[in-house]
């Protein structure tokens, strides 16, 4: 096969355009290369025997960084392998790097086991202090990432979060203590962060994070970490990062299982080349559907934030390019390989995302309304009426369709029938008499409704918002879940 | 030296005007003899930077590969690259200098003020490796190429 020598190298290949070789993989291509033309190698790689970073060998139209077998890739006569250095610039930027700024004695003695690390020592840490980092969302992800990152001496760490502590968060968002419940979220980190340490500034953005204040949020930081637990939002914060040129520290978890990256930097993929496009709207159940272990959160949200710090410090290999699965169960670590989409829509080399969208609507979501009375047929009833009608002594009969775990923890006296088991167990249903069907939170009452409706039962009510609006509205006995 | 047509000089320069206020990029192909770049041609690229395309470029690597295999099959070689400085003078930046690599190519700079072309120089990569590689200020001479006289 042939192997085509650019320009400025040729003076080590003897002069020539391309060298053939007689090989069976790429990696014995480019060794038989550079044993016949040993000035090459130093051009080609660095001392530790990696590819240069400004090298890039192509076997055809593929990165051989991001062949599935790298170097093993077998190779034919017919394939060619191209050598190109990388083509970039730039006119010059106002502010050239900056001094650093210099640790106090009290900083001196916190950060000692980092400082004697040789790929932290004095400047890395110094970097640690001059890096401005995002944190979106003070949840489950973001307290472990937020705490780690305050202890590890970043300078400026920036929080986004809108919501108030529950009891329910405290099973794994542990920046925030029992205390806090009812309080909003920021102020609780706030406070555990500095607390933690002193010398760092907090910068608080007690909003939600939307298109149009997006751009203007990250543009004062360095890296943006990315502890979001919806589709819109996580689109929202690719994007943003992609078009503002921070790379984006992202991890996400769900029941038992978790993933990280590195998104967004200048050579890597971003998340929507690895998803262009989002799930259709409750295909994957939120945390808040399909639970989450609590632990989970703490090991993916400290990944996370090992990348953040192992970007400031430009040391390591970060997850660039490389998707980490976590499955907590089976205790494994796998990695899949990412590759940066040419057709990305946002950072691909025509892009067709070139500002902030709406992102709800790219994921499908409807804007929240008012609670239909009537959805799909099935007349709705608010926890305050059905009381109304308990209360009144009615002929009411309550369903319960969640699972039996559910109604382990919490129970408003229902007859209970899982929706899986509905179908062989609707003899036990009485079609004369009024129904109201409730679970958790009113989507599966809904299913239950309309297929007992399209099955003859017409006297069917679906109990708006489930069980956890009626604890909330109308007995606070019953436990929130 | 670095010698051009009068359409190559003008297509360089226009780039520039048409992609201001972002920064284009472009690959020259043509043939190198001695101490002069003899450009045949510049092949437009897609600035990859979209990030920062007012003041950074980068030409993706694959599209250098297509680039280079189209100059082989007219026996083209890459000899320089072209890029502009929308709003900065055509004097290469520290930027320029970290991310040249190509070495005996010529880096062609055209500084566009205000969305015209006005001044555009070039630059010799020099040296023998990244150690000790330099800028040298390159002549420009815009002219007809004689492929007879190569």
């Amino acid at each position: 096969m042939k192997i085509h020598i650019p320009t400025p190298l040729r003076v080590y290949a003897g002069k020539q355009d391309s060298v053939s070789v007689n090989a069976t993989t790429v990696g014995e291509a480019l060794g038989q290369l550079t044993e016949e033309h040993p000035d090459l190698k130093k051009h080609l790689y660095s001392e530790d025997g990696k590819l240069r970073a400004f090298v890039n060998v192509y076997l055809n139209d593929e990165d051989i960084r991001y062949l599935p077998a790298k170097d093993s890739t077998p190779v034919s006569e017919a394939d060619s392998l191209s050598i190109i250095p990388s083509i970039a610039g730039g006119a010059p930027v106002m502010e050239e790097a900056t001094a650093l700024p210099e640790l106090s004695t009290a900083e001196m003695a916190r950060y000692s086991r980092h400082l004697i690390l040789p790929e932290v020592g004095m400047e890395g840490q110094q970097r640690l202090k001059a890096a401005k980092v995002l944190c979106v969302g003070t949840g489950g992800l973001g307290a472990p990432l937020a705490f780690y990152l305050a202890a590890a001496g970043i300078g400026t760490l920036g929080l986004v979060d809108f919501d108030v502590v529950d009891e329910s968060n405290l099973q794994r968002q542990i920046i925030h203590s029992t205390k806090d419940v009812g309080r909003p979220k920021i102020d609780s980190a706030a406070d555990k962060l500095s607390a933690l340490n002193p010398h760092m500034k907090i910068v608080k953005h007690e909003t939600m994070l939307t298109s149009q204040n997006a751009l203007d949020i990250i543009k004062d930081y360095d890296i943006v970490a990315d502890g979001t637990d919806n589709f819109p939002t996580r689109y929202l914060v690719n994007d943003a990062c992609v078009l503002s040129g921070k790379p984006n520290a992202y991890g996400s978890i769900f029941r038992f299982e978790g993933q990280a990256s590195v998104f967004a930097t200048e050579e890597g993929p971003c998340y929507r080349c690895l998803y262009p496009e989002p799930p259709p709207p409750g295909l994957v159940p939120s945390c808040a559907e399909g639970g989450v272990l609590g632990i989970l959160p703490g090991l993916v949200g400290i990944i996370q934030a090992t990348e953040v710090i192992k970007l400031i410090l430009g040391k390591g290999d970060p997850l660039i390019g490389r998707l980490l699965l976590v499955d907590s169960l089976g205790m494994k670590f796998r990695e899949l390989k990412l590759r940066k989409n040419p057709e990305c829509p946002v950072c691909g080399t025509n892009p067709t995302v070139t500002k902030l969208i709406d992102y709800d609507q790219f994921c499908g979501i409807q804007p929240a309304a008012a609670p239909a009375a009537v959805l799909n047929g099935i007349e709705q009833i608010t926890p305050m009426d059905l009381k109304r009608r308990l209360d009144a002594k009615d002929d009411v009969f309550v369903l319960d369709v969640r699972e039996p775990y559910e109604f382990q923890i919490a129970s408003m006296g229902g007859h209970l029938i899982p929706l899986n088991d509905l179908p062989k167990r609707v003899s036990e249903l009485d079609a004369s008499r009024e129904i109201v069907v409730h679970c958790k939170m009113g989507g599966r009452s809904q299913k239950a409704a309309e297929f007992l409706k399209q099955n003859g039962f017409t006297k069917v009510q679906n109990l708006a918002g489930g069980i956890n609006a009626w604890s909330a509205e109308i007995d606070p006995t019953v436990p929130k879940y | 030296m670095l010698k051009l047509s009068e359409q190559v000089y003008s297509a360089m320069r226009t780039h520039g005007e048409e992609t201001y206020p972002h920064e284009c990029c472009g690959v020259l192909l043509g043939r190198s003899e001695g101490d002069v770049n003899c450009v045949e041609d510049a092949v437009r690229a897609g600035n990859t930077r979209t990030d920062s395309a007012h003041n950074r470029y980068n030409i993706a690597p694959q599209e250098l590969v297509k680039i280079q295999r189209q100059g082989r099959e007219r026996g083209l070689d890459i000899v320089g690259f072209y890029h502009s400085h929308p709003d900065h003078p055509a004097q290469w930046s520290k930027t320029d200098f970290a991310e040249a690599h190509w070495l005996g190519c010529s880096y062609v700079i055209t500084s566009v003020q205000k969305g015209r072309a006005t001044v555009t120089n070039s630059f010799l990569l020099t040296g023998s490796g990244e150690d000790d590689k330099a800028f040298l200020d390159e002549a420009l001479e815009v002219e007809r190429c004689s492929v007879a006289a190569l």
